[in-house]
């Protein structure tokens, strides 16, 4: 079982879903990232997803295009996750990493995959590149024993949730409306049913992103998958409340994912 | 002329992509999953419409009533004077309605986008033509249209940003990055993800995912056919040379395709070269990119060492983009065509060449294929005879060039952004003039 398998499995036990929290890298500095991302998993963050910064990232709203902007404007060097990644794992963190492809083309694929799993990375989450594209990427995964999430949508054909949960190892992330990053007052009434359409195809943690903010809404979507995933919502708090606020946006999110027991918001 | 508007669609090329778009190790789909079953469905309805003769109709009727196809060959022999006495002849793409090529795809997509029941067209624009003629068949189809462009463009094309809302468009100003075509196109994805269910995206040039470098190609292959007819028929041979301003690629690949299997033609394609590419500022991304994803395609861009995408320059708004159609990548690593950057100063001086000597106003982006074009006769010598793709007309750029020129009341040429046409220039015959050194900004004041 791959190491994003065991942590499922870990909270599937306890009758729980995971909390995924998204941050980007080098947000607001280098140090400064690891300080909040150390803070999420203080809250109750299970796993974090860390964000490469990039010129132009297409599957994200505003909130997430800003904080990218103000990292790379901040001098943020791509090696720089690389630092991110070990000092949040030596803190006790597990971590994945969100990267649109052509910063790991530019790097060399097999290379960013070996540093990587070198500072202690689980996996990586593509969300520009689908199963199709990606031979170069699924040979390296497999060479360094790294997860590797693609992402399946509610316009997804059921040949491509298979195929696409077949290239997928760790979870499956499950856009729970179509769109851009950023977060919303509802959460999406497409979603649960992508869920069982997924279920059907494969037997893999599913975790469901875009649009989470609140307990509430993490209950909910707790409800009928095992990850709730959360990236606007934490750069919001983060910006407002720095280290604190973004530990007790995560506490109050764990909550929620717990089944909502405390949920009274 | 027995060329039909519609033959590069009917007709499938023999340089086409696999079925998942690769060119080489180019093309494909580098975007969201959530994108995929519209590009699926996009490809689906192409291919069904190719073969069917209502929808070949109706584009050949539109092209032939609406744009003015087919699109004359014009004999540029003053012009030619100042190429080393070379035979240039202009693919006159500035005379079909809308004053560019862009309608040629625009007119295609639309009609599909109606086949589609999709209601709601988006569409990027750079110089604003391609906004410009997918507003116009979007008014023609009855079609909601959102235009995106980079808040820099809107300022530098202020002509054609009212020209599309007089057509009824929404037009949408991008404060992201660069503020310009890139971004411009980075936001139309976005809305496209959001929306797609309702909504076509138009995409302007050879870029992007998979169908659309190849089914784009297809809708300008008409531009090559024409022409590659239209000079066999006036000279009685095949040119030695093919000239087209590349900036997405498509008229480039428009012009190029009907020559590909002509081994003694070359295909050079011109990039704008900004201030110089040793400046670091321009938007040369064959001459000086290096292959990677962008946009939803591998094919080459303008990078850092991280893999994040560089910044273009350029006066020519239409070429102002860090990445370029995948088929172009594939042409340059076989060989097939050239790639050469053209700096804002010589494409200027080309385009002031081409006012005075023949009375045409050509668009930046096309004056940049106009700078090649005495740049290769120059280099080929009299006896040749070279085809020029002229993309589009100069109306949108009349401000822009006029402030280059000094010709602002109030401006002298002095204190104007760019050079001023010197009298001598004018003037200058043909034994005159020297070979000009790439870049060189011959015979102007300078900046
Ligand atoms: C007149 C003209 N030529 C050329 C271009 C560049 O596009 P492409 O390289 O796709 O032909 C544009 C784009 O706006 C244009 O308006």
């Amino acid at each position: 079982m791959s190491a994003v398998e065991d942590l499922f499995a870990g909270t599937r036990a306890e009758g729980r879903a995971a909390l995924v929290g998204y941050l980007p890298a080098g947000y607001p500095s280098v140090d400064g990232s690891v300080e909040l991302l150390s803070a999420m998993v203080e809250g109750g963050c299970d796993l974090l997803e860390i964000g490469v910064p990039y010129s132009d990232p297409v599957m994200d709203g505003p909130t997430i295009q800003a904080a990218a902007d103000t990292a790379l404007r901040a001098g943020f060097r791509l090696r720089d996750v690389f630092t991110v990644v070990e000092r949040v794992a030596a803190a006790g963190g597990r971590a994945m990493v969100m990267t649109y492809y052509n910063p790991v083309l530019r790097y060399g694929v097999d290379a960013f995959a070996r540093d990587f799993a070198s500072a202690g990375g689980l996996g990586l989450i593509t969300p520009d590149l689908i199963p199709d594209e990606a031979d170069e990427w699924l040979a390296a995964s497999d060479a360094h024993g790294l997860d590797r999430t693609f992402l399946v949508a509610p316009s997804s054909s059921e040949e491509r949730i298979e195929s696409t949960a077949r290239a997928s190892r760790g979870f499956l992330y499950a856009t729970s409306t179509m769109g851009v990053t950023g977060a919303r007052d509802a959460v999406a009434s497409a979603a649960p049913e992508l869920v069982e359409r997924c279920r059907r195809h494969t037997a893999l943690a599913i975790g469901v992103g875009l649009g989470v903010r609140s307990a509430a809404q993490a209950a909910e979507v707790a409800s009928f998958a095992d990850g709730v995933i959360v990236g606007s919502a934490f750069v919001t708090a983060a910006e407002r409340a720095g280290a604190r606020g973004v530990r007790d946006l995560a506490a109050e999110l764990a909550a929620g994912a717990r089944g909502g027991a405390t949920v009274g918001a | 002329m027995d060329v039909k508007a519609s033959d590069g669609v009917a007709h499938p090329s023999e340089h086409d992509p696999d079925e998942r778009g690769h060119f080489g190790r180019y093309g494909g789909r580098f975007v969201p999953e959530a994108l995929i079953a519209a590009l699926d469905e996009l490809s689906v309805f192409y291919q069904k419409a190719r073969a069917d003769p209502d929808f070949l109709d109706e584009l050949d009727r539109l092209q032939r009533d609406y744009t003015g196809r087919p699109s004359p060959l014009t004999d540029v022999p003053k012009l030619g004077e100042h190429a080393g006495g070379a035979r240039i002849l202009l693919k006159r793409e500035d005379l079909n309605h809308t004053g560019s090529h862009k309608i040629n795809n625009v007119l295609g997509q639309a009609l599909l986008t109606k086949r589609m029941g999709k209601k709601r067209v988006i569409a990027e624009t750079g110089a604003g033509q391609h906004g410009v003629a997918t507003a116009t068949a979007c008014a023609l189809l009855g079609l909601e249209c959102v235009v995106y462009m980079g808040e820099v463009d809107t300022e530098r094309q202020a002509l054609n940003v009212a020209r599309m809302r007089l057509l009824g468009a929404t037009v949408i100003p991008v404060k992201t990055g660069s503020r310009t075509l890139k971004d411009a196109i980075n936001e139309a994805l976005r809305d496209w993800v959001t929306n797609v269910d309702e909504t076509h995206y138009l995409l302007g040039t050879v870029a992007g995912p998979h169908p659309f470098p190849a089914m784009v190609r297809d809708f300008h292959r008409v531009i090559g056919m024409e022409a590659r007819a239209q000079v066999l028929e006036r000279v009685g041979r095949l040119p030695d040379a093919v000239a087209a301003c590349v900036g997405g690629g498509s008229n480039a690949i428009g012009i190029f395709h009907a020559f590909i299997d002509d081994p003694g033609v070359r295909l050079v394609g011109f990039e704008p070269g900004g201030d110089g590419v040793e400046t670091g500022r321009h938007g040369a991304t064959l001459s000086e990119g290096s292959p990677g994803a962008l946009h939803g395609a591998m094919s080459y861009l303008l990078q850092d060492e991280d893999g994040q995408t560089a910044e273009s320059h350029s006066i020519s708004a239409g070429l102002d983009y860090p990445g370029v159609g995948p088929e172009h990548a594939l042409l340059k690593d076989l060989g097939r065509a050239e790639y050469t950057p053209v700096t804002d100063a010589e494409a200027m001086e080309a385009f002031a060449l081409l006012c005075r000597t023949e009375g045409i106003i050509p668009a930046i982006e096309s004056a940049h294929a106009i700078a090649g074009a005495l740049r290769l006769g120059r280099e080929l010598g009299p006896d040749a005879v070279i085809l020029v793709n002229l993309s589009g007309r100069g109306d949108k750029d009349v401000d822009t060039a006029a402030r280059w020129f000094g010709m602002i009341e109030g401006e002298s040429a002095a204190e104007a952004s760019g050079t001023a046409i010197a009298e001598s220039d004018l003037s200058r015959g043909p034994t005159q003039d020297e070979p000009s050194p790439a870049g060189a900004d011959t015979g102007a004041v300078q900046r």
